[in-house]
């Protein structure tokens, strides 16, 4: 990183140099980004560093995460799943994300194209309760859908949480998709037509393909979102627990170090995927 | 259409679970009885909105006018902290800020901060934490909208013997307004509406809406009474918001 940001400091350089006796003052904004984003990753070097802390309690204790340095153990990434409930609400999160992502990703995908293509009855009102879910305040979308299902008579658990789950992803899939789709050109779709092929082969060769990576770009979001969701889930989960419910509900009592590997784990896999996915995007473009 | 007719039941009908307790008793009670929540919690997302742009304005101007070919990869290093999960990012900063931990329990021991100095707990410890998990609600659109602005502009200006304060204050300021809209909007309403941080930072005498509307619903079963909570807080969003598109015309705030 000292490298990069040698580099970024010399790039930097030239454009703002004035006359030599103001020279100081362009090291003002640099070195202000580069605190900034050394705080914003402050948070993330505690949690990796303190997955390696050797918090031993007493007998009977469970370990809990402690807030001074004791020593460095790799124990808590041997005994990774060793806290039965949290493997159970890990795999929770990994459930609901994978198939509500999937599901939202197809729905977000079929409305996204509707309003970047057609005008109908109800697009206002689309385009107002698209708007309404991305606006409104999480705890509202959480105690409007609990009530929905007390209302109904649900009982709250892993159903409700797929179908909130769907619910609040599918307007961020549907804006990304539209994006896509409303600089698409039409002509290709009465060209696939004209050349005899129905609507439907149409929408799979041609539409599709096109739309493709506003779908895929929204798919992501909606697994990042639905990983990360925990206020929503907290509302709807009822009995069964998601990873982040979970460690929200042990931090008064004290949160054991699974929870620091895991994120570490988490943290990194999304490092690398991100990375994957940048390397993919430009040999693409290049 | 099936999509369409699904969000829009889907979202209708949890609507229409608040039409089931439309006892405007319940309305009355709760604005009496938890009005200064709601003050609380409005201070406080205007503090988190004000002090993240602040935070977040020189930044985002920096990488989108200096950061060259790095522009991509600081934008990474700025969203890398949000693979992690918000909670457990929280859970960090209550360490990093606890009485004894990494940074006072040091200046403690040297004895710089009397023993007594604490900031978790506070008012100060929840505003930095809500701010700190929605700064790239504030720093992306300050920065798709300062890196659209045309440099010409402001070697126009230069030109025209502004001097480079002027530059930034009559041209560049100007032109990322719509940016500022857009940041204030969606750092304004989540920092509102949240409540992990006020619970895991907070302490005493801290507890925002959100904190009431949780307790109501999962603690104490008022259901009635957390939908109105969640209703009237959405009503104060949704005229706000609307409010604030009028002045600012709506263009700029659903684009």
């Amino acid at each position: 990183m000292s490298v990069i940001a040698a580099e970024a400091r010399v790039e930097a350089a030239p454009a703002p140099a004035r006359s030599p006796k103001k020279r100081w003052t362009r090291f003002i904004l640099p070195t202000y980004s580069f605190a900034f984003i050394l705080y914003l990753c402050f948070p993330i070097f505690v949690i990796i560093l303190f997955s390696f802390n050797d918090t031993q309690t007493g007998f009977g204790t469970a370990p809990r995460v402690k807030t001074t340095w004791v020593g460095f153990t790799t124990v808590w990434y041997r005994g990774l799943f060793d806290i039965p409930d949290l493997t159970v609400a890990l795999k929770h999160s990994l459930l609901i994300a994978f198939t509500a992502s999937l599901t939202a990703a197809a729905l977000g995908a079929l409305l996204g194209l509707a309003l970047a293509r057609y005008r109908y009855r109800g697009k206002g009102a689309t385009d107002f309760v698209i708007f309404l879910g991305l606006s409104s305040p999480e705890v509202v979308l959480g105690a409007a859908l609990a009530s929905f299902f007390v209302s109904l008579g649900l009982t709250r658990g892993l159903g409700t949480l797929y179908v909130s789950h769907v619910m609040f992803s599918i307007p961020f899939v549907a804006v990304t998709v539209r994006a896509r789709a409303s600089g698409l050109d039409r002509s290709l779709e009465n060209a696939a037509m004209d050349l005899g092929a129905g609507p439907i082969v149409t929408f799979f060769k041609i539409t599709l393909p096109l739309i493709f990576p506003g779908v895929l770009a929204g798919w992501l979001l909606a697994f990042a979102l639905s990983m990360d969701d925990f206020v929503i889930s907290q509302f709807v989960q009822g009995p069964a627990t998601m990873f982040p419910t979970w460690v929200f509900g042990a931090t008064k009592v004290g949160i054991p170090p699974h929870v620091f590997v895991f994120a570490t784990l988490i943290f990194l896999t999304g490092v690398v995927l991100a990375i994957v996915m940048l390397l993919v995007s430009r040999r693409r473009t290049v | 259409m099936i999509a369409m007719g699904s969000v829009a039941l889907q979202e209708g009908s949890a609507l229409e679970g608040y039409r089931l307790t439309w006892h405007i008793a319940n309305f009355s009670d709760a604005i009496s009885q938890y009005w200064v929540y709601f003050v609380r919690s409005l201070r406080n997302g205007a503090l988190v909105t004000i002090v993240g742009l602040l935070l977040a304005y020189p930044i985002a101007y920096w990488i989108a006018f200096y950061g060259g070919r790095f522009k991509s990869l600081f934008l990474f290093l700025l969203l890398l902290p949000f693979f992690i999960s918000f909670v457990i990012r929280t859970v960090s900063w209550s360490f990093i800020l606890a009485d004894s931990g990494i940074v006072f329990g040091t200046l403690k021991d040297i004895g710089l901060l009397p023993e007594r100095f604490r900031v978790l707990g506070t008012t100060f410890a929840v505003v930095a934490g809500i701010t700190y998990n929605l700064l790239p609600f504030t720093i992306l659109p300050l920065y798709v909208s300062l890196e659209r602005i045309d440099r010409s502009l402001v070697e126009a200006a230069k030109d025209l013997y502004a001097s480079k304060t002027e530059a930034f204050r009559k041209v560049v300021l100007p032109l990322s307004m719509p940016g500022v809209f857009a940041a204030i909007l969606l750092t304004f309403i989540p920092a509102t509406g949240d409540y992990v941080n006020a619970y895991v930072l907070g302490g005493p005498g801290t507890a925002m809406i959100g904190n009431q509307i949780q307790l109501e619903f999962l603690r104490a079963r008022e259901y009635p009474t957390a939908a109105a909570l969640a209703f009237i807080l959405m009503a104060i969003m949704l005229v706000g918001a609307i409010l604030y598109a009028r002045v600012l015309g709506t263009e700029e705030v659903t684009t």
